[in-house]
């Protein structure tokens, strides 16, 4: 267990300069606009007064270093800058919106791992069947779609021809009142609440969104399973496994799946990373009211510092996942502190 | 060449469906060439009294709520298309190239900085990175290229770099090594020439996802703008329409954008398994 923890450790210390990194291309991208920033901050409505208000915030009359640890002092104090488009800070802005993004990214990813991974599974199990080709089909068909695609054609077909989904327009319907706050999720505040009509309605908003993310994200996932249990099961300890004579359950369940587990797990990061970027395409086509709508209304409107605060709060996220992801890989990899 | 040329005839005969993306493929280039000419109607044309009309034999994709011929539309968008996702793949192929070698050929701390500089760029979800770019740079096409470059150079740089790092000691770069020629000649003549195959392998499975990106930024109103035929653009106007039935304004641009996409990734794992036969699938 000791080496396991210290391995957590050495790898929360290796997130460090994944962050400084993030921090530094945040701060160039501020200042990279052509021009003068406090002008683009400002917006657009600014006269010269408010500028130079803006531009001594920013430290702009000072040294790039100087202005580099400003950046850093304020990022740290929460301080991402007001948003033009709505006059609040960002951090407010996009904190009030993240509950509803990570409750759809989520969701679809659930929706992702629980139809890929036994797709993946069956393929490798059955190689050159129905389910293989079916899969291969779906992998290679899966990474083609542009999303905002997928989306569009499933309003179409379960809104407009069907008639089963509610209007893709937000996260509930207007006859209906967000339920109490409590975790930001509808689907679990209503479900905390104890109210199933509302339960049902946010569940219908959020399931042709969900799984435009699911069908995105579904492809990389059954790839990855289906080689890496390919690979699991040509291993040795799986022939030695079904030589001694083990029920072929046992032998999929627990020999070969939980070695296959651990490749899937670090794809993961990755597809989380591209289910944080197909998110927005997502949000815009369902009118979703999360962080990435909020990005596009403000890089529509030239809104630097809430674009600048979404980018940068994205990439941290990102980098939260897969430490968390990289945790839970090193506390069930069954290689890992048996020597210790 | 001529055993390769064999090999080629071999794995398209094997699988027909990457000689199918290679015809598709060459449909491509020659819409994106010939476009212009070939589109029936002007694609910029407008005509209010012959607004979101549903498929005909005059117009095959029907007609926006501007009364375009959708069909023209989709042929015209593809010179767009192709043409941003080609700069920025060029772009990032070149730059990432050069990093990359450099980094394998010389280790040490160039290596080092271009290992950083790739793991920054990948430790942000990429396409909220090229929406930063964009926004800081100003929202234009190029801006659009240079951004869907900068998502993409890592991938080039790592590929580049181990491929070099393999072959830094191969007998062909001592040799030419003994016979005095510099680094720089080196890494030019003898070490890029061979690191080739595995970088257009990497150029083609990395094209569908750079028309993607580009499609998606445009999709959220980014670098292309209206009245351009773009299909990303395009499919975001038709996205107003799909919930009152008009689905041609929609389907045809993102039926087309998915095509090209599908046809450079089946193409690429044509191509892995021309270059790379032990990593067929």
């Amino acid at each position: 267990m000791r080496t396991k923890l210290a391995q957590v450790g050495r790898r929360l210390l290796q997130a460090v300069p994944s962050v400084i990194g993030i921090i530094v291309i945040s701060f160039a991208l501020t200042r990279a606009l052509p021009g003068d920033p406090a002008v683009y901050f400002a917006g657009a409505m600014a006269d010269e007064k408010s500028i130079a208000e803006v531009r001594v915030a920013l430290g702009l009359d000072r040294s790039w270093i100087e202005q580099f640890f400003i950046y850093v002092g304020n990022l740290f104090s929460g301080n991402l800058g007001v948003s033009l488009n709505t006059g609040r800070p960002v951090l407010t802005e996009l904190m009030t919106r993240l509950p509803a993004s990570l409750e759809l990214t989520f969701t679809g990813l659930g929706i992702a791992i629980l139809i890929a991974v036994p797709l993946g599974v069956l393929a490798a199990v059955r190689p050159g069947s129905w389910i293989d080709h079916m899969c291969r089909v779906l992998v290679t068909a899966g990474v083609s779609l542009p999303t905002f695609f997928t989306g569009l054609f499933l309003i179409y077909l379960f809104y407009y021809l069907l008639g089963l989904a509610p209007s893709p327009l937000g996260r509930l319907d207007i006859l209906f009142f967000p339920p109490e706050h409590v975790t930001g999720f509808y689907t679990l505040d209503s479900l905390i609440a104890g109210d199933g009509e509302t339960f049902v309605a946010a569940l219908k908003q959020i399931v042709l969104p969900a799984l435009t993310l699911g069908l995105f994200a579904l492809a990389p996932i059954a790839r990855m399973t289906r080689a890496a249990m390919l690979n699991a099961l040509a291993s040795d300890f799986v022939r030695t496994a079904r030589a001694n004579g083990l029920s072929s359950a046992t032998v999929l369940g627990t020999y070969a799946f939980r070695n296959a587990a651990l490749p899937v797990l670090t794809t993961l990061g990755m597809v989380f990373s591209f289910l944080l970027g197909a998110n927005v395409l997502v949000e815009k086509v369902f009118s979703w009211p999360g962080i990435g709508s909020f990005a596009i209304e403000a890089l529509i409107a030239s809104d630097y510092a809430a674009v600048q605060g979404f980018v940068l709060s994205m990439a941290l996220l990102f980098v939260l996942v897969n430490l968390a992801i990289d945790t839970l890989l090193t506390l069930i990899d069954p290689r890992i502190g048996l020597d210790g | 060449m001529l055993r390769f040329a064999k090999h080629a005839r071999y794995v398209l005969s094997e699988n027909p469906v990457t000689a199918g993306a290679f015809l598709f493929f060459t449909l491509l280039i020659l819409l994106a060439v010939f476009g212009p000419w070939i589109a029936p109607h002007d694609p910029l044309a407008t005509n209010a009294s012959n607004a979101l009309q549903a498929p005909t034999w005059a117009h095959p994709f029907g007609t926006d709520h501007l009364g375009r011929d959708v069909f023209s539309r989709v042929i015209v968008a593809t010179r767009l298309d192709l043409g941003i996702a080609v700069s920025a793949v060029a772009l990032s192929f070149v730059i990432g190239s050069a990093l990359g070698c450099s980094a394998g050929f010389w280790g040490g701390w160039t290596d080092r900085i271009v290992g950083r500089v790739s793991d920054t760029i990948m430790a942000f979800p990429l396409f909220v990175l090229a929406m930063g770019v964009v926004a800081a740079l100003g929202n234009s096409v190029e801006n659009i290229i240079y951004a869907t470059a900068v998502i993409n150079l890592p991938f080039y740089a790592r590929v580049a770099r181990n491929e070099t790092s393999l072959r830094r000691e191969a007998g062909f770069v001592l040799a030419a090594r003994i016979s005095g020629g510099s680094d720089a000649r080196i890494l030019a003549t003898q070490v890029f020439p061979n690191i080739l195959p595995p970088m257009m392998v990497q150029i083609s499975l990395n094209m569908g996802w750079a028309i993607l990106n580009a499609a998606g930024l445009s999709f959220i109103g980014l670098g292309v703008r209206p009245p351009a035929a773009e299909w990303g653009i395009m499919v975001a106007e038709g996205a107003t329409y799909i919930v009152s039935g008009e689905w041609w304004l929609a389907l045809f641009p993102g039926a087309a954008l998915m095509l090209a996409v599908f046809c450079f990734n089946l193409m690429g794992d044509g191509l892995r398994d021309l270059v790379d036969p032990s990593r067929r699938t």
